[in-house]
């Protein structure tokens, strides 16, 4: 029973340094930019909505905050489709993009886009968002279709990439016979990034990720049977056709969120999970499902910070920052844990 | 169809992509009693105990559970009365044989799955009986395999089921450790009525820990009884196919094949002094022969499989002239004659003739 005890000690600290790095995260975030706002200030801003100085106030209830929050939503929503999917297939690397959902959305805008530009100038972000999202779906329904003739997971794994490959080829191809002109809006896309990030969007993301993280939180008890592996789990009662369709469908609804309105995200999905069980030293999704959640939206507003600050007024893709921090940590997670087992 | 069994299979047929492997399995079971499928490698053991636990379609027939048809069953109603241990080895990260266990009260928690004291309770008795309390806070990936495997046995007793269902769990552990799963096993059945379904290689084994046998032999059930009417040498021989070597099912032994060719030494032995010898002679691959044995002595059931002439007596019978004399027609054919070291007492002077006449032959060597 002292186990239990001091298992729970370690949930408690894990969980209130990920809050206080949170609200960190969100200060600084709020704090750093061009145009410096004291402390103080932004306190004074959020709170009471104080609108005497309009310049500050623009900047951030216009756009440091949503930028920030829908870094935060996404992030999170990235991190936990990686802990979905890691626990699926019983496979560290696989991540929310081996299904080809970002590749099913970026042949899907490139389409879209090539198809449109004669219509329209510009894309209009919304139109952007959707077909990024129909293209995620579709090849989600792709590998879900699959996935009920497929009785070994590794093999629905090897399904989703083999997917992703064929998105990307049609997509090469389109790219080849396009314009310049037409494609600058993919371009810009397939970089990953928050910028341009607005309320609007915002409270379009936050009702489709909520809702499917609460959902998910409730599937934890069939989650956490599944650590045996299948077999086991269904000699347990679990609905094992059901339970595969639902996670399919909840971690892809949540990739194919985050890469609707910010892109390709590379590395969160992968190496949050694994932050987060080595800081838990546990698997159990009742915890894992909330602390992955969290530690994904600050991994992502810290890593949004850096992406437009480091080189302001440039700013980096998110992508750019995810994956230059994220590979690092998880070489580095891996290696001192094998130390540690060896011992 | 209603009956006292608690748990039976009618003409099942079992296989894969609705193709059927094996058909017709008709098995009755009691509360309590032990069945065990033998059979070769690949002869579908694991196909029959996959049907059994739903983790393959049935092609064809009814398995009844507690009265109740498997099929109609959901899956609470399966699990809170069948538990499983599989052959497929797991590898649980960041897992405590703790919560490996307690993973086994699924069916009985709540909807987040929290484990009451009850639970607790159970978790810990279930160790006990596997005798692994002291690896509750163990890491299940940092034990050894035969801890993993009572391991992964305490999970299925803490499912509480009616019915265990093994598929060959004592694959990877090693004699010490099969005979303390068996144990246990043949405990639970025995004490709290739990009836187990398993798979076994070890024939010996099966022979000894079951109520009841089926031997599966590629696509039908080759024989399904109790023990004492399965365990023939003929019937096992049989149903593996061994064609070299030979299984003896009274001492659950195992002798590779015998030496060809026409024996060059004679060996006289008896009261098991002679097996070594004989074992040893086989390995050499130097044909032999051996005598004289009575058909009582363990010497004779090894020799009759190894030896290409034995010289024996009837049980409990005396030795009459016809074998002194047979065993001197060997005496004479062969280069060397083998004293194994058998006391010679009142009923086998015939072997000390046979030495001393060996002697004037010069054929005599002693080993002891």
């Amino acid at each position: 029973m002292k186990k239990t005890y001091t298992d729970t000690m370690r949930y408690g600290m894990v969980f209130l340094t990920l809050a206080v790095l949170f609200c960190a995260a969100i200060v600084w975030n709020i704090n750093t930019g061009s145009v410096d706002i004291s402390l103080k200030d932004i306190i004074r801003i959020i709170f009471t909505k104080d609108n005497t100085d309009p310049a500050s106030y623009n900047i951030i209830w216009k756009i440091r905050l949503p930028r920030l929050l829908t870094a935060a939503v996404l992030g999170g929503a990235l991190s936990l489709s990686g802990f979905l999917l890691q626990t699926f297939f019983r496979n560290p690397i696989a991540g929310p993009f081996v299904l080809g959902i970002s590749s099913g959305a970026k042949m899907f805008l490139a389409i879209v886009t090539i198809a449109l530009t004669g219509w329209f100038p510009t894309i209009p972000i919304s139109l952007t968002v959707v077909s990024a999202f129909l293209g995620s779906m579709l090849s989600m329904l792709l590998v879900l279709a699959f996935s009920g003739k497929i009785r070994n997971m590794s093999m629905l794994l090897v399904i989703g990439i083999m997917i992703s490959y064929i998105c990307s080829a049609v997509t090469d191809f389109l790219i080849n016979f396009a314009k310049e002109s037409e494609i600058v809006n993919l371009t810009h896309w397939s970089m990953g990034n928050f910028s341009g990030a607005g309320w609007a969007n915002l409270k379009a993301a936050a009702i489709i990720v909520l809702p499917t993280v609460v959902a998910v939180f409730f599937l934890s008890k069939p989650i956490s049977a599944y650590a045996l592996g299948e077999g086991y789990a269904q000699s347990l009662g679990v609905n094992i056709k059901l339970f595969r369709i639902l996670l399919i469908i909840f971690s892809s609804i949540l990739s194919a969120c985050v890469t609707a309105f910010a892109g390709p995200i590379s590395f969160i999905g992968i190496a949050v999970p694994h932050i987060c069980r080595i800081m838990l030293k546990t698997q159990k999704p009742l915890v894992m499902i909330p602390a992955s959640f969290l530690c994904g939206s600050v991994f992502c507003m810290i890593c949004d910070l850096i992406a437009r600050t480091m080189f302001a007024p440039t700013e980096l893709s998110v992508g750019t920052v995810t994956s230059a921090i994220g590979a690092p940590i998880v070489i580095w997670l891996m290696i001192s844990r094998r130390v540690k087992n060896e011992e | 169809m209603k009956n006292n069994f608690y748990f039976s299979t009618d003409s099942l047929s079992v296989g894969y992509n609705g193709k059927a492997l094996i058909s017709d399995i008709t098995l009755n079971l009691q509360k309590g009693e032990i069945l065990t499928l033998i059979g070769p490698n690949g002869s579908g053991k694991s196909t029959i105990l996959k049907s059994i636990t739903r983790h393959l379609a049935t092609i064809a027939g009814t398995v009844y559970l507690d009265n109740k048809n498997m099929r109609t069953m959901n899956g609470r109603d399966v699990a809170t009365r069948m538990a499983v241990v599989l052959t497929e080895r797991v590898r649980p990260e960041l897992m405590t044989c703790g919560e490996l266990v307690a993973s086994g009260r699924y069916p009985y928690t709540g909807s987040f799955g929290r484990l009451t004291a009850r639970d607790h309770e159970i978790v810990r008795e279930a160790l006990r009986r596997v005798h692994a309390e002291e690896l509750y806070d163990r890491d299940f990936t940092a034990i050894s395999d035969g801890q993993r495997q009572r391991i992964m046995l305490a999970r299925a007793i803490a499912q509480e089921p009616e019915i265990i269902v093994l598929d060959e769990p004592t694959s990877f552990l090693d004699i010490k450790h099969k005979i303390e799963l068996l144990e246990i096993l043949n405990d639970m059945a025995k004490k709290q009525n739990i009836t187990v379904v398993m798979s076994l290689h070890e024939i010996d084994l099966a022979c000894k820990v079951s109520d009841k046998i089926v031997c599966v032999k590629g696509d039908h059930i080759a024989a399904y009884g109790k023990p004492d009417e399965i365990f023939s040498d003929e019937r096992i021989n049989q149903l593996y196919d061994i064609e070299r070597g030979s299984y003896n099912a009274l001492l659950g032994s195992v002798e590779l094949s015998k030496p060809a060719g026409d024996a060059k030494i004679f060996l006289i032995g008896g009261a098991g002094f002679g097996t070594r010898y004989y074992r040893a002679l086989q390995k050499a691959n130097i044909p032999f022969a051996a005598g004289i044995l009575w058909e009582n002595d363990v010497d004779f059931a090894v020799a009759s499989v190894l030896a290409q002439e034995v010289v024996s007596v009837k049980a409990f019978s005396s030795i009459t002239d016809a074998e002194i004399t047979k065993a001197k027609a060997i005496i004479d054919r062969v280069q060397t004659v083998i004293d194994c070291g058998c006391p010679i007492g009142e009923f086998n002077r015939a072997n000390e003739e046979l030495l001393r006449y060996a002697g004037t032959k010069l054929k005599t060597e002693v080993l002891v």
